[in-house]
């Protein structure tokens, strides 16, 4: 086989075989369902959940991950937030013309790894090759279906006055992980993406008892754009502090330098979840270990910016989603 | 990281120094980010006003030099450069750079003045056009690259310069009627560069204080403080309160590259009207790279500024008078995604500073 993607891998014949046979099929739990068209699945009892997404990062392999351990991963945390176990995934892969085979074969691997760790199964997939210049190297989509394992899910309309935000670890890694790739930054000790499986913590919080009121992981815009959707669907206000915000030091020296703020930076493996206020202790006992961190309320009555932010110096400013584009491509 | 106990222990000094109401300006647009990200006036004791001055190149660069450089990126022949905030700028028409760009026209953005020799010397047979604006921190940069353009013999790259003075901006608005600042936060970049004797001859002509500060939340409490307690003693000084990065002489080969390109001149500065020694234009043999004389369809330098488009009060802003919640149209008209004037584009105007930390009830974007 040739070492980079024809249009012919596309083509339904012979060349397209042999890539689903040598290349793609080490994503499939079950290979012996690769050449049919439909998965049949034989779901367990209660509601499912259904979510996909598109994946088009660049650079595609980045420090701490690549764009197939995303794909997979960050369906599989939609699924999470959701409170639902993740539990069958479909891949769409575009592939351009050109494309080293080399890299596919490190990012079908780099799938199988996290598919494994999320405990999840690829079922169905599909594959596409376009010409030269019409896509950039590659493209993903992953849908998810997962198992919802609680009565109420987490929604936003469920969050009330006096509920606590949690944070499940620090801010900012898998933006500055993609700076630093795309840029060719040196940071020291380098930063590495915190892309990672959510449901772990989602499971252990439901072990503990704990019913989140909502669960949202900070994906694209950061904590800033999460807290704002938050309370906007809830219609309700929010205060976090800024002290409580877990930063670490290198990504912090990297938002001071080029002008970035750490809240509006995206993440691919932390969550926050809004509780109870008699359920913040629970939920902190699972979270805190893992780095995790109260960061603030849900305030009684709505203030005018929605979410506001106290400062290290004790003063409150808006905190707003960022206008515009900081990072294109991000995920 | 800002040091909470440092900054709380200036702002206690303040409010036992303070015995009367004051008001200060701060004149950078820098600073007024960093007061507003902060809430540093809700540390300050009651009655201690400060007004957000004038001190944002974009938004006080003309809308006639704007509409300049938009006609010249309208020509097939010209690339166009500038910084990225201007590409979003609307001119008298609304239009902004952006715009033209995505009509076909080659617009590009530059993060350094000399980036635009590389682009000259790679496009021989275009007419680049570096739009150059800023205060006297931009002017040397842009002084360099009018050197090393004219020394290097490149013929297709021109200036199109609407650089601008800070200590005459001071001055008019001291001097307007209705005046209420009684002391300066001086820009500390500006003073890197300028160094301390134009802003000494200011104060010994008005009597106001000044001090040099920095951008930082305990530099700019503690130019509060020092140009309260002038105020409090009668005085009126010029104090460096920025001294790890301001000398006092400033920086004289800057300086020297400033003397060489450019001559003072009298300058509209948007929403502010002309003011006397109010900007820099290329002098001697450097007028030979002026874009004003190479395309002989642009009007000469300082035409009649056009009225601000619509509702924006952007002018009554930079000159202390207004903030930007008196205005109508901000956070509904007038938004950093559609912006109506340059202090809502610019990451150094007072509206996108109120808009990100301030909005108002009425935001569009708090209801969706």
């Amino acid at each position: 086989m040739s070492e980079r993607i024809q249009l012919a891998h596309g083509g339904g014949g012979t060349l397209m075989q042999q890539l689903i046979e040598r290349e793609l099929k080490a994503l499939y739990a079950d290979p012996s369902e690769v050449l049919h068209d439909a998965a049949s699945l034989s779901p367990p009892p209660g509601r499912l959940a259904f979510t996909t997404d598109g994946y088009v990062v660049q650079p595609l392999e980045f420090p701490g991950g690549d764009i197939g351990s995303l794909a997979i991963t960050g369906t599989a945390n939609d699924l999470a937030m959701a409170a639902a176990r993740p539990w069958r995934l479909s891949v769409g892969l575009i592939l351009e013309e050109g494309l080293e085979l080399e890299l596919l074969r490190r990012v079908v691997a780099s799938m199988r790894r996290a598919a494994l760790a999320c405990g999840v199964e690829v079922v169905t997939g599909d594959t596409k090759v376009v010409e030269r210049g019409k896509a950039d190297r590659l493209f993903i989509t992953t849908s998810g279906i997962g198992v919802v394992e609680v009565e109420a899910a987490p929604h936003p309309t469920a969050i009330r006055p006096g509920d606590q935000l949690v944070l499940s670890g620090d801010l900012g890694r898998h933006g500055v992980a993609i700076l630093a790739a795309r840029h060719g930054l040196q940071l020291e000790p380098p930063v590495l993406s915190d892309c990672a499986p959510l449901w772990p913590l989602v499971e252990a919080l439901l072990a503990a008892g704990v019913q989140p009121h909502c669960l949202r992981d900070l994906t694209r815009g950061g904590l800033a754009s999460a807290l704002q959707e938050l309370a906007v669907a809830a219609d309700v206000g929010l205060r976090v502090e800024e002290a409580r915000l877990p930063v670490m030091e290198p990504v912090r020296r990297t938002c001071e330098l080029l002008g970035f703020d750490p809240l509006h930076l995206a993440n691919e493996g932390r969550l926050l979840a809004v509780v109870a206020p008699e359920q913040l202790e629970a939920a902190l006992a699972v979270l805190a270990p893992a780095g995790g961190e109260w960061i603030g309320q849900v305030l009684d009555a709505p203030p005018v910016a929605r979410v506001l932010l106290r400062t290290t110096l004790g003063t409150e400013r808006a905190l707003l989603p960022l206008s515009g584009e900081l990072l294109p491509r991000i995920c | 990281m800002v040091t909470s106990p440092a900054v709380l222990a200036v702002a206690g000094q303040l409010a036992r120094t303070a015995s009367r109401p004051w008001t200060l300006m701060e004149v950078c647009g820098g600073q007024t980010h960093a007061i507003v990200r902060w809430g540093l006036d809700q540390l300050l004791p009651q009655g201690l006003r400060l007004i957000h001055g004038p001190g944002c190149p974009v938004c006080v660069t003309p809308a006639e030099t704007l509409d300049a450089a938009l006609q010249l990126a309208q020509r097939r022949e010209v690339i166009l450069c500038s910084y990225g905030d201007m590409l979003r700028v609307p001119g008298s028409s609304g239009d902004d750079l952006l715009g033209v760009r995505a009509a076909g026209g080659d617009v590009r953005l530059l993060t350094s003045p000399l980036q635009a020799l590389a682009v000259a010397r790679r496009y021989p047979d275009r007419q680049v056009v570096f739009l150059a604006v800023g205060f006297e921190t931009t002017a040397p940069a842009t002084a360099l690259l009018a050197l090393q353009t004219l020394a290097a013999g490149v013929t297709n790259l021109s200036l199109l310069v609407a650089h601008v003075r800070v200590p005459p901006a001071m001055a008019a608005i001291l001097e307007a009627e209705g005046n209420q600042v009684q002391g300066f936060l001086a820009a500390g970049h500006v003073g890197a560069v300028m160094g301390l004797s134009e802003l000494e001859a200011l104060v010994a002509r008005t009597r106001v204080p000044v001090v040099v500060t920095g951008f930082e939340p305990l530099d700019i409490l503690t130019g509060v403080l020092r140009c309260v307690q002038q105020l409090e003693a009668g005085e009126a000084r010029v104090q460096n309160g920025y001294r790890r990065v301001v000398r006092e002489r400033g920086n004289g080969e800057a300086q020297a590259l400033i003397r060489e390109v450019f001559a003072v001149v009298h300058q509209p500065w948007r929403g502010l009207g002309v003011l006397p020694e109010g900007g820099l234009a290329l002098r001697g043999r450097y007028q030979q790279l002026d874009a004003r004389e190479r395309f002989s369809e642009l009007n000469g330098p300082h035409r009649r500024e056009p009225q601000a488009a619509g509702p924006c009060i952007a002018g009554t802003i930079l000159q202390g008078r207004a903030t930007p919640a008196d205005c109508p149209a901000f956070g509904g008209r007038c938004t950093p995604e559609h912006p109506l004037g340059a202090a809502m584009v610019s990451s150094e105007g007072a509206c996108a500073a109120y808009h990100r930390y301030r909005p108002p009830p009425w935001a569009s974007w708090l209801h969706e």
